[in-house]
């Protein structure tokens, strides 16, 4: 039994899948080649999913700790690094609680609900000049399907806690992901209309220079929409700490609130990743053969950063205005975005169908002076709206006392 | 599409992250809408008025330490002023003067936190609590070096205020007030132009000036409605007659106004504390022929009523002409305040519930004493 790959398999350039597959391949079934194969490259995923995000709430913590004018971890380990270690340590430890008239199984199944769908993300990322486990010719299209299906496991959390904090947040959940889908889904038509492809190697094979520069207005809205799918401030409201106790894990405890939190920083990186991989023009650089991991890395941790410098900024907003920023801003910007790319992509196409780097430049010019002054005047006209000057009260004054009034 | 739906009731607090303490609300919801609101006092009940009658006079002022103690100084204050009016006695003037700036110091702290609480209520995750908390850690550090505590200072007493200020006090508070100017401004510079904040707080929970002065509502939340009213301009005590302050006042007694105005109570205290520095004489501290234990005239009743960081803070005194109080009654402005809690928060959301709350200012110490 000789197992040889396709050469028109999605794993064809996957060197170590291909290296896995064919030294199996000698002894085992051609079928189990293949599970074999795919059960070690995601294993290492998993863990470099679960690794990365323990490096990232250290990261986080420390940031944010730089931020508030305090220190942040720095007990174990150099700087701290091994205090997420010591704090799953503790976690495992906990008593694993199931509250009184929760649905158990249902409890139970959420953190591995939450978990699956980040897994599957990372399977399309290109971490390297060909460093993935598939080069899915739906690549976009996946990452948005799956990474919706995380809200399923927000709402069996909060619905099968029996607590009524959780429940908020499921709800409260529920009703953003909704509304972001649409925006972040027709934001990213533009990049797939520039490159003529779904798949995320050549979206980065064909970023010569990178989106943010083509595409600025469709980076702002995926940016948004995915911290309001990740939860992250200022649209956090599915955990509002001060408002819903902790949303819909109020009621988890021990490894399985280890399992939910390491899924919500994994998350965190790995839509990073996303977005260097489809913004920031992903492993490209200098020496990519060698390096591209490198600039990866650095272009995630980037993102990752201004995450969490939102994250110690800014306050958070209400359901209702997050429903409105949504519908009323981020819509008609990404139908903008839509209609200037598409028609920009007819005028500059060349014969062969593809856009040089100059056409790139040509459309940067436009975008994004273009970007600046649709988002001013857009976010004008719906801050009359908000802010509508409240009424004077009719108050008795103390004659004779030096006052200052409210602008 | 005809749904059932129907209304759910929770329980928000004692337990709750932003209830300021052991406060508990028992919530009514329609969705995320507010429909009935009833609050639940009693967690934090220690007896204080009762405690006060079994001790003496000056033994008193440890127990008002304890009731807002996030402004103790002031607490101080006031029952010191009630005791002096039942002794009919006066401070003397470096007494008075120390007890003015020492108060002010500590508005600044109590504002600090209150400020600080309430944008943390609306979901910053700690930027501006640590940067209020920066500012109020010096402060504490003052009072530290005042009387040897930080929180239940017991700094004053019948009769002026326990010891003169230390050597070190003086310039140690000039480089506090140089800092506090630029920390203080990093804060402003965050907040008040907020693009989230004042979108999440303006027009919301507004509180109309008639409603407030008939629930007898003091303090920043009475001026956010637009009333300009303030002990310290109204009756002076202990030297505010001789300071030059402005008093802010709202315009619609919204949750953006409540906060403006402790932001802007602020530099009106350091402007206070400004002058004191300026003013301030050598001399006795304490009123010099006072027993360690005094018995006032049998049957003599004293009201003694300061501005607290909170709003109106009165300590009703009548005496026996024993050592301690026959009957100390304390007016405090947070339960007072808590009076117009359904009418701020019925209609609202959820997340205005919380930060309506907040904006109030309540401090659980005093509401159950």
């Amino acid at each position: 039994m000789n197992c040889q790959l396709d050469a028109a398999s999605i794993f064809y350039e996957n060197s170590l899948y291909r290296f896995m597959y064919e030294a199996t391949g000698s002894f085992v079934p051609c079928w189990m080649s293949h599970l074999l194969a795919g059960l070690a490259i995601m294993l290492l995923l998993v863990n470099s999913v679960l690794l990365g995000a323990a490096l990232v709430t250290w990261l986080e913590r420390r940031i944010l700790g730089r931020l508030h004018n305090r220190i942040g971890p720095n007990r174990w380990g150099p700087f701290g690094l091994l205090q997420p270690i010591a704090d799953l340590a503790k976690l495992l430890t906990k008593e694993d609680l199931v509250p009184a008239g929760a649905d158990k199984l249902v409890f139970t199944l959420v953190p591995f609900v939450m978990m699956l769908p980040l897994v599957l993300m990372t399977a399309v990322i290109p971490f390297s000049y060909n460093t993935m486990l598939a080069d899915l010719n739906v690549g976009v299209l996946f990452i948005l399907a799956v990474s919706s299906a995380s809200t399923i496991g927000i709402f069996m959390a909060g619905w099968s806690s029996n607590n009524r904090y959780a429940l908020f947040g499921a709800a409260r959940s529920v009703a953003v992901l909704i509304s972001y889908e649409v925006p972040v889904v027709v934001s990213l038509l533009g990049i797939v209309m520039i490159t003529g492809s779904m798949s995320l190697n050549s979206i980065v094979q064909a970023q010569t220079i990178p989106f943010l520069l083509v595409q600025p207005l469709a980076l702002f809205i995926f940016v948004t929409g995915m911290s309001a799918e990740l939860n992250r401030t200022p649209f956090d409201i599915a955990e509002a700490e001060s408002e819903i106790i902790a949303g819909y894990h109020t009621e988890y405890s021990g490894i399985k609130f280890a399992l939910i939190f390491a899924t919500e920083t994994g998350a965190m990186l790995v839509v990073s990743a996303i977005i260097a991989t489809l913004f920031l023009s992903g492993w490209n650089g200098p020496l990519e053969n060698f390096l591209g991991w490198l600039w990866f890395l650095l272009k995630t941790l980037g993102i990752i950063f201004v995450f969490i410098w939102v994250r110690g900024t800014y306050p958070r907003l209400r359901l209702d205005q997050i429903m409105a920023l949504s519908w009323k801003f981020l819509l008609p910007l990404s139908l903008i975005n839509l209609a200037v790319t598409s028609i920009e992509v007819f005028v500059l196409k060349g014969v062969d169908g593809y856009l040089s780097t100059m056409d790139l430049w040509i459309m940067a010019g436009i975008n994004i002076p273009l970007s600046i002054m649709l988002v001013l005047l857009l976010g004008g006209v719906l801050n009359k709206k908000v802010d509508a000057s409240p009424v004077k009260a009719v108050a008795p004054v103390v004659p004779g006392v030096a006052t200052i009034e409210v602008k | 599409m005809n749904m059932r739906t129907e209304p759910m009731t929770v329980n928000v607090g004692p337990q709750h992250p932003s209830t300021h303490g052991v406060f508990r609300l028992r919530i009514t919801f329609d969705g995320e809408e507010i429909v009935e609101v009833e609050p639940i006092l009693g967690y934090l009940h220690r007896g204080s008025e009762k405690l006060a009658e079994e001790r003496n006079y000056v033994q008193v002022v440890t127990l008002t330490d304890r009731l807002d103690y996030t402004s103790s100084m002031i607490n101080n204050q006031a029952y010191c002023i009630a005791v002096e009016k039942l002794l009919d006695i006066e401070p003397p003037k470096r007494g008075k003067y120390l007890r003015t700036l020492v108060a002010e110091l500590q508005r600044i702290a109590s504002h600090l936190v209150a400020v600080g609480f309430f944008i943390q209520e609306l979901g910053a995750f700690g930027t501006p609590l640590m940067y209020a908390f920066r500012s109020r850690e010096r402060i504490l550090d003052l009072f530290e070096m005042l009387c040897g505590a930080r929180v239940t200072v017991s700094y004053m007493r019948p009769g002026g205020v326990f010891a003169d200020t230390p050597e070190d006090f003086w310039p140690a508070l000039s480089d506090f007030l140089e800092e506090f100017d630029e920390e203080f401004g990093e804060m402003e510079q965050l907040l008040l132009q907020n693009e989230i904040l004042t979108s999440r707080t303006r027009g919301v929970s507004t509180l109309p000036a008639d409603m407030a002065i008939n629930c007898s509502v003091s303090g920043p939340v009475l001026r956010a409605s637009g009333v300009n009213w303030d002990w310290r301009k109204m009756a002076p005590y202990d030297a505010y007659a001789e300071m030059e302050f402005d008093i802010p006042v709202g315009r619609s007694g919204d949750n953006y106004d409540r906060f403006w105005v402790r932001m802007q109570e602020i530099r009106q205290s350091v402007r206070i504390i400004e002058q004191c520095v300026e003013r301030i004489e050598s001399g006795p501290v304490r009123h010099a022929d006072l027993p360690l234990v005094v018995r006032p005239e049998p049957g003599v009743e004293a009201y003694g009523r300061v501005e607290a960081s909170k709003g109106e803070l009165a300590f009703y005194l009548v005496s026996d002409g024993g050592v301690s109080p026959y009957r100390c009654k304390v007016r405090s402005p947070s339960l007072i305040n808590l009076t117009v809690t359904e009418h701020l928060l019925v209609g609202w959301t959820l997340p205005d519930m919380i930060v309506s709350l907040g904006s109030v200012d309540i401090n659980m110490g005093e509401v159950d004493r």
